[in-house]
């Protein structure tokens, strides 16, 4: 008999091809608008603005801004794409491909964060390349950096499947971005430092998981930041394991996809 | 050893309907079997549990001896599914389609491209294996999807309600196909609420309605207990009066056409002569209605029925 592991391997490399493949086909929608707003931020916070605002925790303010512009687009691109993945599979129905094949959930689940995480350090990548226009971009600690955006793009992806579960139409799947994602990034430090915030902002502002992730990041490009560095993996680990362990839960009981 | 063994299995959905109570079903290797029933009569929930899109309530289901619960990827391994609707990626290209679905079965990308291929030819989508599944016909999108279904090379084929709304000319090119396919060996599956395909294809047949089995058999033992059966005769001139048949009923007559119900076994001699007696002459003579319809009727319409329906409910 063939073994489920190596059925599964095949299957898992099968689903990342798939995922690249569907969003490096809608690039016009994928990839282009994130890299065209992070231009319009850097342009207007950081040069129009940042000229006035002066330096920011010691940083010229578009240094400090472009970490956190670059994870915003990480974050929204890794949660997008599992969602609209996730969710086009639900509805469309053809997510009965991977239930009706010796796939473990895990490997279904892990399919789609890839997916998402290859969306995210793409679009990452791309603007990053765009903040070379406007500054030299040093990247102090690049294996520091790079595993903030690997975590932080895992853990937004498991949330995108998490979310897809749940939704029961389109509407649903636009709630948790604009309502708990947006606020939480903008929130969670890009364009100031929390050593701004009055006590009782800054003292809320750790219960934001973004800002251990904005911070993990900045701290990778700039070496230095407002949290410190084993902080922000501690908090973005255990994050990802409750989530993954919410969303294999989810899958194991078939919620929203097994009547 | 039997491909498929399915033992008292329910299911209740959310809402608290119960889809099936307490199905049992056989089906030996190598067999081309039929589950036929009315629509609502539980066949895709039963297909669903099988392939394991629909949670069981209870019931135990064993796939060529592995039982479904615990051995559940191995079972999956011998299960090809053409679900009922259309549930692909309509974004993508049917050999993308089935080189994914091969990838999900743990075939190589090799192996993948050089078994769509084979299954794409066979069922003529070759041509269009790059183009856009959405704008395909519905009788291309339901061929791709027994290509996909095909593409790991199942033991068990199941197809639920594969000819549904596909027109008679390719229904007949998807019967040969599918009996091909079951002579080299795949046992196959099919649902269906059309009596001529499963009379055409299948040897053994399982009668499905109200979530109950209520007939099981080889189609022809079920044939020969369809009691009755009619006749349409073309008459070479309208009599001036229905005739008077001793042993047979007259269904109806109008014109020169003549519908007789007669019982299995009855000599049709016997209509002759007393025809000829009454100066009828006969033309034509053509069998009104399959048989296994009729029977299929009996045992549904029956069951089907208001009053039965409620004593159904009561006692439930
Ligand atoms: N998801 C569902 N929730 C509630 N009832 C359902 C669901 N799916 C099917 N049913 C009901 O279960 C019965 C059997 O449906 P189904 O198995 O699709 O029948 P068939 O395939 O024989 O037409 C029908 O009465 C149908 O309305
Ligand atoms: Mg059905």
């Amino acid at each position: 008999m063939q073994s489920i592991t190596a059925v599964n391997i095949v299957a898992f490399k099968t689903m990342v091809v798939k995922e690249v493949r569907r969003f490096m086909r809608i690039w016009v929608q994928t990839i282009v608008p994130p890299a065209v707003s992070a231009l319009l931020y850097m342009t207007i916070f950081g040069t129009l603005i940042g000229s006035r605002v002066g330096e920011m925790d010691g940083h010229r303010y578009i240094d400090f801004i472009v970490p956190g512009i670059i994870m915003m687009a990480v974050i929204t691109n890794s949660y997008g794409n599992s969602v609209s993945s996730f969710f086009g599979a639900m509805f469309q129905k053809h997510l009965e491909e991977l239930l009706v094949a010796p796939v473990h959930n895990a490997v279904i689940l892990a399919g789609f964060v890839v997916g998402g995480v290859c969306r995210g350090m793409l679009v990452g990548s791309l603007v990053a390349v765009v903040s070379l226009f406007f500054t030299r971009l040093h990247v102090e600690n690049p294996l520091i950096t790079i595993a903030v955006v690997i975590l932080t793009s895992t853990l937004f992806s498991i949330g995108g499947v998490i979310n897809s579960v749940f939704a029961k139409g389109f509407d649903d799947i636009s709630i948790i971005p604009n309502f708990v994602l947006t606020p939480l990034t903008y929130l969670g430090g890009i364009f100031y430092s929390i050593h701004l915030l009055p006590d009782f902002w800054r003292g809320l502002s750790y219960f934001n998981p973004v800002l251990y992730m904005i911070n993990g990041f900045r701290y990778g490009i700039l070496g230095r930041s407002d949290i410190s560095i084993g902080w922000s993996f501690l908090v973005i680990v255990v994050f990802i394991v409750i989530l993954a362990a919410i969303a294999l839960r989810l899958l194991n009981k078939g919620v929203g996809i097994k009547t | 050893m039997k491909a498929l063994e399915i033992k008292g299995l329910t299911k209740t959905y959310d809402n608290g309907h119960q889809a099936l109570k307490g199905v049992d079903l056989t089906v030996e290797q190598g067999d081309f079997f039929a589950l036929l029933g009315p629509n609502g009569a539980g066949k895709s929930t039963a297909i669903g549990i099988i392939s394991s899109l629909v949670n069981a309530s209870e019931g135990s289901i064993r796939v060529h001896g592995l039982d479904l619960e615990t051995r559940r990827n191995q079972c999956k391994l011998l299960i090809g599914l053409v679900p009922q609707e259309i549930n692909f990626n309509t974004f993508e290209s049917p050999l993308h389609i089935l080189v994914t679905q091969a990838g999900y079965y743990g075939i190589s990308r090799k192996v993948a491209i050089e078994r769509s291929e084979k299954y794409l030819k066979l069922l003529e989508l070759w041509d269009k294996r790059h183009g856009s599944s959405r704008e395909m016909s519905g009788g291309m999108k339901r061929r791709l999807m027994i290509a996909r279904a095909l593409v790991h090379q199942p033991k068990l084929l199941i197809l639920d309600e594969p000819t549904a709304g596909v027109d008679i000319e390719i229904r007949r090119s998807m019967w040969k196909f599918l009996q091909e396919i079951n002579s080299s060996g795949t046992t196959i599956i099919l649902t269906t609420h059309y009596l001529e395909e499963a009379e055409t294809l299948c040897r053994n047949v399982a009668i499905i309605d109200h979530g109950t089995i209520v007939e099981q058999g080889a189609v022809n033992d079920l044939l020969s207990r369809s009691m009755t059966q009619s006749f349409v005769l073309d008459l070479k001139q309208s009599p001036a009066s229905p005739p008077q048949l001793n042993g047979f009923r007259v269904v109806s007559c109008s014109g020169r056409r003549l519908e007789v119900e007669m019982s299995v076994g009855d000599n049709m001699n016997t209509l002759f002569s007393q025809l000829a007696a009454q100066d009828i002459e006969v033309i034509s003579l053509r069998n009104k209605t399959n048989r296994l319809e009729e029977f299929f009727l009996r045992l549904v319409g029956r069951q089907a029925s208001p009053d039965e329906n409620k004593t159904d409910g009561a006692s439930a």
